[in-house]
């Protein structure tokens, strides 16, 4: 079961790849021109064409590109001819750093409300609870972004409004400096992981398992994390899994607001840079989390479902 | 435990339960007095929709999700259930007030261990500490005669038989001593096999600790063996109540002898000799299941003719459902052929023609979920008439009335209605008008009475059989009901294990000498004599201790 899983992750990241290229080798506009600029001629621009590898037809260039990521090259930037794994390292500590530090604040969080709110259910704690995620959800980030700027950093300036970190920053003065983002991302993805949380409890509430522990005499607390919970995991795990690939992936905007040097910001300068490798090698690492984190959830719900954990 | 063994244990007085449904809260137990006795066993029965449950759980003071006790009074050893805070009630459960579900398999959390769900409640109601728990855990479970007392406790629940994990559940039920057990159908999900060992744990142990109990079920033979008392319900009424002994021998009133009456239907006609080509032959079928690792048939084999009823009865895990997913190609044998009509039909369902398809159909044990809940009757029975038979319109619509009125539905009434707004019979009588609109000539049942109450299931078996005669179906009718074969088998297939352990004429198979399994099979069925449990384990002790199939 687990090589199956495996093996399909390996398909998807196959066929990411190959959209990955075909869609940045559609892109308008040509990397050697952007590099030389209008005033280059037809000459100049052919000859640095074929030093890049660009005449070559697209099938011989994307074997080229994957051959070179299998050994662990990504190729060089077009824009500063540098190592993109170089180039990208660095960027993804930083990316990774923020994803931690918003998950490791907003999955306790998030369980937490979650549980609160199917114990408490339909009193005026479930209630606001549930408006105030709601509108969190519904709310671009950038404006929950900006709107936390404006408070916590313009108005009482306890945090930074810009997270501009680099290599030998200290850990402490990192968490400072990030605290802003990290906080938008928690509000973007804590109401989702608790939504789940409380539906998959609620959902559970109805088993005869639960009717039992009731007529036990168990106290309803208990009920909820004893009985219910550990059922629950597979559905839970999944959508905390499918949130912490979103604060890898789908941080871009953040980033940008907060101009922090990780892989989204990377991406959105190579972009208006033409920078074609550097944007594929940055889609790339972006789909081979998300294939990963997905692979993981699936081992944890197998992990955490008893029937499977201890066959007859 | 208890210094006084007599007096009144619990009092129910005037009991008024209601349910929110259809946005208004209907009354579901109106006025109901209980009164029981320590030690004393009564047994509550009535067919489904009686309050039987309702009532059971109401003597924890428990109602519910969706409903309430809106009126009357529960006074369990002089105190009021009804006006005491939530609290003290909570304490009261599972350590002086157990119950004992219907489904052990969907009772037990999946998550937890058997011996942990038992001492949960210990712990829980500071009655000990794990370490004591877990001790009288392996002595009850040795007491009620389970396999490895000391380390069954520490499977899940999915590790373990349904008759083992019916009998742990009991275990639980007296992890505190409790002074009063609810068993609430404890054996309606088990075979008969399995049943009786199940029925006489239960009352061995209620007698060893002097426990009261309210045993609830719809099964008039098992409660005469079980109650003390026994109280008719219907409608969440009372109809009667008396001792068990006066009850069986000498009902009072007309709904308590139709009950008692309910077993009288018996196929008459004789069936029609055998052509010489069976409609529907399996020949030395060997099928398994996960690629070959789980066997589940082996070397089946016999014939259906035409306009005759073959019964195929067996014990849970026996082949008898896999053989009819072999006969409908769901599943394809690993040996063996499938002949209909004297012509061989392809292994896979897939590469079958859709007449071949056409002249098997099947219902199933679960109306409800047999048919699509958001389809009208129309479209559920008008299926397969253009599915199969290309027929649109005026033809559809004449055919479609003619089909009701074959199942004794009013076509105006039902065909606009959705699955919903129809009884369980009448949802099965659908189902029935499904499988004869594709006019196959060839039906299999499986359970298809298991399901429905003692009256209504008597309403299809008279119906199947006069569809029989009208259009000479031939029937292969799996059950696990004795009295069902009794009442519409010509031939019976007795099946264990995955292997056919008799077959033959059903005067045969009923009457003596028997192969030992159906000697097993038939002494299990309870009867209605309430000492009829006695004899059998008398019988069975002499014979050199309790056989189980299942093991």
């Amino acid at each position: 079961m687990l090589i199956q899983r495996l093996s399909l992750g390996l398909l998807t990241l196959f066929v990411v790849s190959v959209i990955i290229f075909l869609a940045v080798s559609m892109l308008p506009g040509d990397a050697a021109q952007a590099m030389l600029g209008q005033a280059a001629t037809e000459e100049t621009v052919e000859a640095l064409r074929k030093r890049m590898g660009l005449d070559q037809p697209p099938y011989i260039r994307y074997f080229t590109w994957l051959g070179g990521i299998l050994q662990g090259d990504f190729g060089t930037s077009i824009a500063n001819g540098r190592e993109i794994s170089e180039l990208l390292g660095g960027r993804f500590v930083n990316t990774i750093h923020l994803a931690v530090f918003a998950a490791v604040i907003s999955v306790p969080l998030a369980l937490i409300l979650g549980l609160l709110a199917a114990l408490y259910r339909n009193s005026i704690y479930d209630r606001s609870v549930n408006v105030v995620t709601l509108s969190s959800i519904s709310t671009p980030e950038f404006f929950v972004a900006y709107i936390l700027i404006l408070l916590v950093s313009v108005k009482l300036g306890w945090f930074p409004s810009l997270a501009n970190v680099s290599p030998d920053t200290p850990f402490a003065e990192r968490l400072y400096k990030t605290f802003l983002p990290a906080m938008t991302l928690t509000l973007v993805v804590v109401a989702h992981m608790m939504r789940m949380t409380r539906a998959a409890i609620i959902n559970l509430l109805a088993s005869p398992y639960i009717e039992m522990a009731a007529l036990k005499g168990i106290n309803r607390r208990r009920i909820i994390t004893h009985h219910a919970l550990p059922n629950a995991w597979a559905p839970i795990v999944n959508v905390i899994v499918l949130n912490l690939a979103y604060l890898i992936v789908g941080v871009v905007v953040v980033e940008v607001v907060f101009v922090y040097p990780g892989l989204g910001q990377l991406l959105v300068d190579s972009v208006q840079r033409r920078d074609l490798p550097v944007v594929q090698a940055c889609c790339l690492i972006f789909a081979a989390t998300y294939v990963l984190l997905n692979l993981i959830a699936d081992i944890l719900s197998i992990l955490t479902n008893p029937r499977l954990l201890h066959p007859k | 435990m208890n210094v006084k063994n007599n007096g009144v244990l619990l009092e129910m007085e005037g009991l008024m339960i209601e349910g929110f449904s259809d946005e208004q809260w209907h009354q579901i137990v109106k006025g109901v007095d209980i009164t029981l006795s320590r030690g004393e066993i009564l047994g509550l029965i009535g067919e489904s929709g009686a309050g039987k449950s309702t009532i059971g759980i109401a003597a924890m003071g428990y109602a519910k999700p969706g409903c309430r006790i809106n009126g009357g009074s529960i006074r369990f050893d002089g105190m009021e259930l009804t006006t005491m805070p939530e609290s003290r009630r909570r304490k009261l459960r599972g350590s002086r007030i157990a119950y004992v579900a219907q489904s052990a398999a969907a009772s037990f959390n999946p998550a937890h261990k058997l011996i942990d769900q038992f001492s949960e409640m210990v712990i829980e109601h500071g009655k000990g500490t794990r370490d004591q728990a877990y001790a009288d855990a392996k002595d009850l479970y040795g007491r009620i005669k389970l396999p490895d007392p000391d380390r069954i406790g520490f499977r899940y629940p999915h590790q373990v038989s349904g008759g083992q994990l019916q009998r742990a559940m009991t275990a639980m039920a007296l992890s505190c001593r409790p002074d009063l057990i609810i068993f609430d159908e404890p054996t309606t999900a088990l075979d008969v096999t399995t049943q009786i060992e199940v029925l006489v744990t239960i009352r061995d142990i209620v007698e060893q600790f002097n426990t009261a109990a309210i045993y609830i079920t719809h099964d008039l033979a098992v409660v005469a063996q079980m109650a003390d008392r026994i109280k008719v319900l219907r409608f969440g009424e009372t109809v009667e109540d008396a001792d068990t002994r006066r009850m069986l021998s000498d009902p009072q009133k007309d709904y308590t002898k139709s009950l008692w009456a309910v077993r009288s239907f018996r196929k008459e006609e004789v069936a029609p000799p055998p052509e010489p080509t069976p409609l529907m032959k399996v020949e030395n079928v060997t099928a398994t299941y996960a690629r070959g690792l789980v066997p589940v048939l082996r070397g089946v084999d016999f014939e259906v003719h035409r306009g005759h009823t073959v019964a195929v009865v067996g014990e849970s895990g026996s082949g008898k459902s896999t053989a009819a997913r072999v006969i409908t190609g769901l599943l394809p044998p690993q040996q063996g052929r499938v002949y209909f009509d004297g012509k061989e039909l392809p292994r896979d369902y897939h590469r079958r023609t859709k007449d071949q398809l056409r002249q098997a159909q099947m219902i199933y044990q679960m109306p409800d979920t047999a048919v699509n809940p958001r389809h009208r009757i129309r479209d559920i029975v008008g299926r397969p008439l253009s599915f199969y038979l290309g027929m649109t319109g005026d033809a559809k619509e004449r055919r479609l009335r003619e089909l009701m009125e074959m199942i004794e539905l009013d076509p105006d009434l039902f065909l606009d209605r959705l699955p919903g707004e129809l009884s369980g019979g009448q949802k099965q009588r659908i189902c029935i008008a499904r499988a004869l609109a594709a006019e196959p000539s060839f039906i299999i049942c499986d359970e298809v009475t298991s399901a429905l109450d003692q009256l209504v299931a008597e309403g299809i078996l008279r119906l199947l059989d006069h569809l029989q005669q009208d259009l000479n179906l031939a029937y292969m009718f799996i059950t696990h009901d004795l009295a069902t074969v009794r009442a519409i088998a010509d031939e019976v297939i007795v099946m264990l294990q995955g292997e056919i352990v008799e077959q033959g004429p059903k005067e045969e198979i009923f009457n003596p000498p028997h192969h030992e399994y159906t000697e097993l099979l038939l002494s299990s069925v309870p009867e209605m004599d309430p000492d009829w449990m006695d004899r059998v384990v008398a019988e069975r002790r002499e014979k050199g201790g309790m056989q189980s199939a299942g093991n």
